[in-house]
Parts: structure tokens; sequence; C-alpha cells
């Protein structure tokens, strides 16, 4: 069964043409690596995909239906994280929309110890790792992921691994676009660009 | 309702986190206040005169102070992002914020109205007049903020354009609000201007929210 359908999908990024009627089509526990330059329209995909971004035509179906708002969980280059806010509050708001524990979360990526610490006294793949806690914590059937395991040492790689892969396992979809080797496999590939 | 009361409560979390913002605007409205009787001398019939327009004027700059982050520090750190994909529409992501906004900035001011007042020797039978006309004006400040920030995100030197942007469309608030505390003290009815003030804030309500959304959905594109 196909859960995430692209349909004839182009974007503008300024004046060029970055996405040129795009069809492709994502099974449900499947995933697809969006492959290519820089500047081949990888984070505008994505990001169209989460509806942040406005298509100049054709259309995404998600399950059937073009409206998915708030079923997909995007992790963009920034990582949304407060410095003011421990590393527990920061993922309360995903938590409260979706009712996912933060402790199990933040457990699954070796964060536990560090659970009360303001997040400014994070390091920067430490951030990074707290804004793939959130994914856990958000109950999103669709992962949209750009550049996710950026500054993200060895040991969390393979422990995002398995989070993707249980992820899978439960029907999800992953949409990712990345230069470093990700723990995706038989993920299909999309070359861009 | 669940995700519209999670944007509020992560507003508030992070005001209070960052309680030095609003502080500093409580500051700026005491301080801005106490110029005027040294600038204009502290004659009390003079001062008494120009009281309910110095508290206004003040506390509409003072709340302007915290608006440029309003938007600001999400839009940077991604965060924007985040909120917009809660599955809430952006008009709603945009009201919980001017909510917090009114809360963290609008309710202080109006609590340190009072003594400022007082300072001005502001007539007693005017007070009640000023603070219901402020309640109703850091509201329709709040929410016409809220518009403005998210229509300026984005922008190089957004923090010039945003008072010039504001400004203007707050006058009848400040028209309104100062006329109430003046008739009020003058014996005249209040009743008239504090209507108007009600109505502005009614149709502030649904429409800034409503042009903040489409303002931040052109932002993050």
């Amino acid at each position: 069964m196909q859960r995430l359908v692209a349909d004839g999908v182009s974007a503008f990024r300024g004046e060029k043409l970055v996405l040129d009627r795009l069809a492709f089509q994502v099974a449900a526990g499947g995933a697809l690596l969006l492959l290519g330059p820089n500047g081949a329209g990888k984070s505008t995909l994505l990001r169209a995909v989460a509806g942040l971004k406005r298509l100049d035509g054709g259309r995404f179906l998600f399950d059937g239906a073009e409206d998915f708002a708030g079923r997909a969980a995007y992790l963009g280059h920034q990582d949304g994280i407060k410095p003011g806010l421990t590393a527990t509050e920061n993922l309360l708001f995903a938590s409260r929309l979706s009712g996912g524990k933060i402790q199990d979360a933040l457990e699954s990526l070796q964060l536990g110890p560090l659970a009360g610490l303001p997040a400014r006294m994070l390091s920067a793949g430490q951030k990074r790792r707290l804004a793939l806690a959130r994914l856990v914590v958000s109950a999103a059937p669709l992962w949209l992921l750009d550049e996710p395991t950026l500054g993200v040492d060895t040991a969390s790689v393979a422990a995002f691994g398995d989070i993707l892969a249980a992820h899978r396992a439960s029907g999800g979809v992953v949409l990712a676009a990345t230069h470093l080797p990700l723990p995706l496999p038989g993920a299909a590939e999309l070359r861009l660009g | 309702m669940t995700a519209f009361r999670a944007v509020l409560a992560r507003e508030l979390r992070l005001a209070w986190r960052h309680g030095g913002d609003s502080f500093g605007a409580l500051l700026f409205f005491f301080v801005a206040g106490a110029l005027f009787p040294l600038a204009i001398g502290p004659a009390p019939e003079t001062l008494a005169r120009l009281a309910p327009g110095i508290v206004w004027v003040c506390a509409l700059l003072a709340a302007l102070l915290p608006l440029d982050r309003l938007f600001g520090a999400d839009f940077e750190d991604g965060s924007l992002d985040q909120l917009l994909l809660s599955g809430l529409p952006a008009s709603l992501v945009a009201l919980g914020k001017a909510i917090s906004h009114w809360l963290v900035t609008g309710v202080p001011l109006l609590l340190a109205a009072v003594p400022l007042a007082v300072m001005l020797r502001l007539p007693g039978a005017a007070l009640p007049a000023l603070l219901a006309g402020l309640a109703m004006g850091t509201a329709v400040l709040s929410l016409l903020g809220t518009a403005c920030a998210a229509i300026v995100l984005g922008a190089r030197r957004g923090g010039v354009l945003l008072p010039v942007l504001v400004l203007p469309l707050t006058t009848p608030v400040l028209i309104f609000g100062a006329a109430a505390a003046d008739a009020a003290s003058a014996g005249l009815p209040m009743r008239p201007h504090l209507l108007l003030l009600g109505a502005y804030l009614a149709a502030c309500l649904p429409l800034c929210p409503v042009a903040a959304g489409a303002a931040l959905r052109g932002a993050v594109e």
C-alpha cells in the first residue's frame, strides 16, 4: 500500500525551477533517500512535503489525503531547540501534541543523564540528538529529515538506526536528504538535480 | 484545543524563563514616565492634566519593546517551523503568541500604570477609566503588534520597521483611551470612548491573527 505519493510536483526556489514535475511513491514502512549535489532541491522538497513551502504545481497525498497537517514531523538544518529550556522542557511541546513519552525518547538517544540540563549547556551534536528525540516523541507517521545525523557521533547514529527501524516497522514513512551514510536498509533512492 | 493550549503553555514557559524581557519593558515604562515631571516641571495641575496622555504613550512604547523578538527568535532557531507543523492553523499560532504577549507585557503594564498615574497626580476619579482603557488598549496593541511582527519577519532591519508600522495603527487606541481618562477627570461620561475602544478591539481580534498567520506562512517559505 502506498502511503506517500508525489504527483507531478513542481516548485520554484527564487527564479529557479528546482523541482520539475517530480513523481514518486513510498509504501508503508518504506524510506526514500534524496540524493544530489548542493542546491539540487532536496531541502525544498522536504519543506514542500511538510507544507512549509507552497507548491507551484502538483500535489502530495498521504494516505490518500491532500491535507495531512500535524501528521508530518520535520527536522531541518536548524534544531529548533530553545537554549533557555531544559532538554525535557524542549520536548514538552511535541509531547503535549502527541502524548509521547519524553523520558523514553531521551533514553533512546542516550540523553537521559542530560534531561534536566538547560539546552544551552549541550554541545552541537547533543542538541542535534535532542532534535532527533523530538521525532521519537512526536507520533507523526511521516518523518522528513534534512541531514539528520550532521554532527552526531557514531554510537548515536547506530541508536538512531534502531529508532528508524522501529518507526518503519510500525508502518511509518521516512524521507531523508543526506550526504552522510544513514542507517536506512532497503531505502529507495531519488536523484535530484 | 490541545494544540492551542500547548502553544500558549510553551510561550508562557519561555517568557517565564526569559523574564528579563518583560521586566525590561516594565522598567522602561516607569523610567520614561518619570522623565516627564522632570521635563515639564512638577506643578500638580499641569501633571494631572497631562497624566493620561503620558501613561498611554509610555505604555504603547513599552509594549513595543518585546515585539521584535516575538517571532524573531523562533524564526532564527527553526522553532517556528515546528510551531507551524503542529497541525494548528498559523493564525491560531499567532493568536497564541498575541495572548501570551498580552499576559506577559500588557497585564504587568496595567498594574504598573496605577503607581505611575498616582505619581503624576491623576485624579482618583479618572483611574478606573484609565485602567479600563488600558486593559483593552494593551490587548489591541498585542494583536496589532503580533500581526506587524509577523509581517516584518525576515526583513532586514525589521526592528526599525516594526514601530513605524505598529504605531500609526494604534492612534485610535491612543485617542479614545486618553479621552476616556480625560472625560472621567472632567466629570463627563467615559462610556462612549470605551465603547469605541471596544469596537476597535472587536475588529482586531479576528483580523490580526489571520493577517499574522498569512505573514508567518510567507516568512517560512
